[in-house]
């Protein structure tokens, strides 16, 4: 809780800066507001063909033949492709996933054969001339029925459908722990499948130039490693040493699908190349809903276990986690996901594993979060429930076993700036946890631990900047990071400004072309302020002492004496010297100069272990938040009534992006607690529109209250850490356990929706009956 | 069969050949280069292709460009002053946050000021009411809201006079 001495020391940090701290609009919003702004929907290049892929008819089945002579036929049909066509594209991290199925199809979103043509309409018809011939085989849809010796085979020259990846760690003794415990609980919860709903649908666009060297136009979160990507495809092409550029225009929303390179990319590369024409592929709505990459569903055990005074003394989570068909990033969660089993508030002895199975289902991927809402959803409601055991209030268990500034944790995960203990406090004080009152009305919280500082996945972590001053003043900035909307450019001007001394519009942030920007490892973890912040701020540094000792020069006046604000140097108050003037000078002066630096900024985190302990993240945010419900016991619906979001931010460099954040983050964990949920029906999507796939409107917004807890973290650029995830990470438990706090009942399984909110009420009563099933017109047990 | 229609676009007399089965949205994005209305559905669930046509929002997709005929249009690039002064509404979605990806953002702001003509001091109900039909996954509508909210002069009945003012000021 910001108290008022705290209030006043950040009011007074606050006046020291021009721009940091400061609601400052973001740099692209009115290229936005006006239409401007361009995304690739709204791209085209001259001679541009339009790709279409054709998907599988079945959700496991051998290919007896692919009949393409029609769409060939077909006036307009520039190209046509099959698995037998085209060279061994392999996508997925074990190569599982071959651009087109040759020999068999695993899923319903299996491509089977491409086409480009003229327009779009003839492309469509083109995909509907294809005979494909299927044979069907047995298929499997649930992970755990997919562990069992007897269940088909996704790749059989995998031999089993558990993914061999070595997801177990144990730190201290949870047996031990466990005969020392004297509350206990053990638990099953499972989260569903939910998708990011990005408003624009995905696309890309393909074009080599006469020497082979490649340009792509696409929506990604990765342009470094996509490039990498691209680059490979080519080499399979038997194309070598060309170039590959990645464009990315306007983002119309990413949340984590965008973190890997899809076939529709590589498909348009292929398509382009036999073309030897632009080749574009943009997704439908259906198509973007049953050919993109859902956070997988869990089943989670969880068993926890505390002394008489509340102390955790253990936890112990096992897993299963719904892969899909093919590998992608949603197989390598549980490597974050370990973060709050390990760590979120104290516990000194853990033990965890998780299968990724293999089934006919869609491959999953990273969604916003990354594995730490499903594992947070089983914690935060176990803590719950272990509270109630202990027979200690919820709010006193979790301030016992909160984790403090200074704290090593089992993982090795090095607790620097923590403001969770506040984070609590304000929840608990707003939302008057313990007070009396209606029926049908109860109150929840759940915290969360997030990587603040990056997260090195991959060997490096790191992001480059390129700073450079024109004659005027102004300065252009070239970074590797990638705003997909979350707005990134507005916080790396931001930081810039500070630092140099000029106003946000002085600043130009370049982020959108590989050929000029620095690499970067990619826009998740919520690591672009800190790191590409830092990166930012480190290149601004540097440009910051030459402009300074050029000034020195230039004026006769000692560096120190020198103030860089307000576009000038100044000189005790005076402005003395225009940095534009200065800048001018040096270009127009014998072995002149020009103000350009560069810089790498990779934080000092560390890759886990063998036994996965290591430092993954240099800092880390934290946040608490608390919901107060009304549940209508006739209906079983859920109605939120108060909520409010407390988050350890680090620093709050603008608070506008930041409640934009916290507020985005927040409805999209409401809609994975209560709505959202991908209908897989025997590996069918069965709602892939915006009628049945429950998005939240502006009917269900919620005024959520965004308190920001500042601990001014020491290794973040002014102080700040990662936020764009931990909005949505702590909503759902936060929203199960209020719904218990008000009718008793606790749902274990997202959504949590009137169904089976009204089931658990009528079990809990004794009901057997949960009404009449409309189509059989029997009753229909609860359950 | 293709046909002549005329209508006013964006305050602009419009005089363009047309196919029976062209929707608005086609016509205005790939006829007329107005790409600021966009897809995101094609079946009138998302509204970030609304623009307004005769004072209503309306989902450009699921609107045929032969019923434009004789129509006033409005789309997202008409909205600001000819010298390029934003509208009330657009600086407004620019300085309360209202746009973080902005895919949504010019159905959301044309679906705002067909209400605000029609209701020139909505409620928050009236406000959530007349935007639940347009998606937006990034900012959890609160600062959209937010935005639209404070364009509403509670103390004039005029809001013309609103967004003239605020229109002019920066």
């Amino acid at each position: 809780m910001i108290d008022d001495q705290e209030r006043n020391g950040k009011k007074e940090i606050m006046e020291e800066f021009t721009v940091i701290g400061k609601r400052i609009s973001k740099v692209d919003a009115v290229d936005k507001a006006t239409g401007r702004a361009l995304y690739i929907q709204d791209l085209k290049l001259p001679g541009m063909l339009y790709g279409r892929i054709l998907y599988s008819k079945y959700p496991h089945a051998h290919i007896i033949r692919v009949g393409t002579e029609k769409a060939k036929a077909l006036p307009g049909v520039i190209t046509v492709l099959t698995g037998e066509d085209i060279p061994p594209v392999r996508l997925g991290f074990y190569k599982d996933n071959p651009l087109l199925k040759a020999g068999k199809v695993r899923s319903y979103r299996d491509e089977v054969a491409a086409v480009a043509a003229t327009d779009p309409e003839i492309a469509r018809e083109a995909i509907s001339l294809i005979d494909v011939t299927y044979e069907a085989l047995p298929a499997i849809f649930d992970p755990e029925e997919a562990l069992k010796p007897e269940a088909p085979l996704v790749h059989e020259e995998h031999k089993t459908n558990l993914l061999k990846m070595p997801w177990s760690l144990h730190y201290g003794d949870v047996e031990a722990a466990k005969l020392d415990a004297v509350f206990n609980v053990s638990e099953r919860f499972s989260t569903t499948w939910v998708t990011h709903c990005c408003m624009g649908t995905s696309g890309a666009i393909a074009d080599f130039d006469h020497s082979n060297n490649l340009t792509v136009y696409t929506n990604t979160q990765i342009p470094s490693l996509a490039q990498k990507d691209f680059q490979e495809t080519l080499k399979i092409l038997g194309v070598k040493d060309k170039r590959v550029r990645v464009i990315k225009p306007c983002i119309g929303g990413g949340f984590g699908s965008k973190l890997d390179t899809y076939a529709y990319e590589h498909m348009a590369i292929l398509l382009a190349w036999y073309a030897r024409r632009p080749v574009k592929i943009l997704f439908e709505r259906e198509e973007e809903f049953i050919a993109t990459s859902p956070r997988q569903p869990t089943v989670t055990y969880i068993s926890m276990g505390c002394d008489k005074e509340g102390r955790l003394l253990y936890r112990d989570m096992s897993m299963v986690l719904d892969n899909g068909a093919y590998t992608s990033w949603g197989a390598t969660t549980p490597s974050v996901m370990m973060m709050p089993i390990t760590s979120l508030y104290r516990v000194p002895n853990v033990r965890y594993s998780a299968k990724c199975v293999y089934t006919n289902n869609t491959y999953s991927q990273a969604m916003r979060g990354y594995g730490n809402p499903q594992a947070t959803f089983a914690i935060e409601s176990a803590i719950d429930m272990l509270a109630e055991a202990a027979g200690i209030d919820r709010v006193e268990f979790r301030r016992i076993n909160s984790n403090q500034p200074g704290d090593v944790t089992p993982q090795g995960l090095r607790i620097t700036s923590c403001g969770l203990p506040e984070c609590i406090e304000a929840v608990s004080k707003d939302l008057e946890f313990g007070r009396s009152r209606e029926n049908g009305v109860g109150v929840g919280l759940a915290s969360l631990i997030h990587v603040g500082g990056g997260a090195r996945i991959y060997k490096s972590d790191g992001c480059g900047t390129i700073i450079k001053m024109d004659d005027y003043g102004k300065v252009d900035v070239f970074t590797g990071a990638s705003d997909m909307g979350q707005g990134s450019d507005t916080i790396i001007a931001q930081i810039v400004a500070e630092e140099l001394g000029v106003q946000v519009d002085d600043v130009h942030v370049f982020h959108q072309d590989t050929d000029i920007c620095p690499w970067d490892v990619g826009a998740h973890a919520s690591r672009t302020t800190f790191v590409a912040g830092n990166s930012a701020l480190g290149a601004a540094k540097k440009i910051r002492l030459r402009l300074l000792a050029m000034a020195s020069k230039a004026t006769g006046v000692d560096e120190d004496k020198l103030v860089l604000r307000d576009r000038a140097f100044f000189v005790e108050g005076k402005p003395v010297l225009p940095i534009a003037k200065l800048l001018r000078g040096s270009h127009f002066t014998p072995r002149g100069e020009m103000m350009m630096a560069d810089n790498f900024y990779d934080p000092p985190n560390e890759n886990m272990g063998k036994d996965f302990r290591g430092n993954m993240s240099a800092t880390y945010s934290f946040g608490t938040h608390g919901v107060r419900v009304k549940v209508d016991e006739a209906t079983g619906k859920v109605e939120i009534l108060d909520y409010i979001a407390a988050h350890d931010v680090g620093r709050a460099i603008n608070p506008l992006l930041l409640d934009g954040q916290v507020h985005g983050g927040v409805l999209m964990g409401v809609g994975y607690a209560l709505t959202e949920q991908v209908i897989m029906e025997n590996g069918r999507n069965m709602n892939p529109d915006f009628r049945d796939y429950k998005v939240l409107t502006a009917m269900d917004a919620i005024h959520s209250k965004a308190v920001v807890i500042e601990t001014i973290d020491d290794q973040g650029p002014f102080g700040a850490k990662g936020i764009g995830e931990p909005g949505c990470v702590p909503t759902a438990p936060a929203i199960a356990n209020a719904i218990y706090d008000a009718i008793g009942v606790r749902i274990k399984d997202l959504p949590i929706t009137p169904e089976k909110v009204l089931a658990a009420i009528k079990k809990k009563n004794g009901t057997v009956s949960c009404g009449i099933d409309a189509f059989t017109q029997k009753e229909q047990a609860c359950e | 069969m293709s046909r002549e229609i005329k209508f006013v676009l964006n305050g602009a007399q419009t005089c363009v050949a047309i196919e029976d089965d062209w929707n608005l949205l086609y016509l205005l994005r790939e006829k007329l280069g107005l790409t600021g209305a966009k897809e995101g559905c094609g079946r009138g669930e998302c509204g970030a292709c609304t623009v307004i046509v005769d004072g209503l929002a309306v989902n450009s997709c699921l609107y045929f460009a032969v019923e434009i005929d004789g129509k006033e249009v409005l789309t997202i690039e008409g909205l600001a002053g000819a010298d390029g002064t934003l509208h009330a509404l657009q600086k407004s979605f620019v300085s309360n946050g209202g746009i973080q990806c902005g895919f949504c953002t010019p159905g959301m702001i044309l679906s705002a000021k067909a209400l605000l003509d029609e209701n020139p001091q909505p409620t928050e109900a009236d406000i959530k009411q007349a935007l639940a039909g347009n998606l937006c996954r990034c900012t959890g509508y609160v600062q959209i809201i937010e935005s639209v909210e404070a364009v509403v002069d509670k103390s004039s009945g005029d809001i013309n006079a609103v967004v003239r003012e605020t229109g002019d000021s920066d």
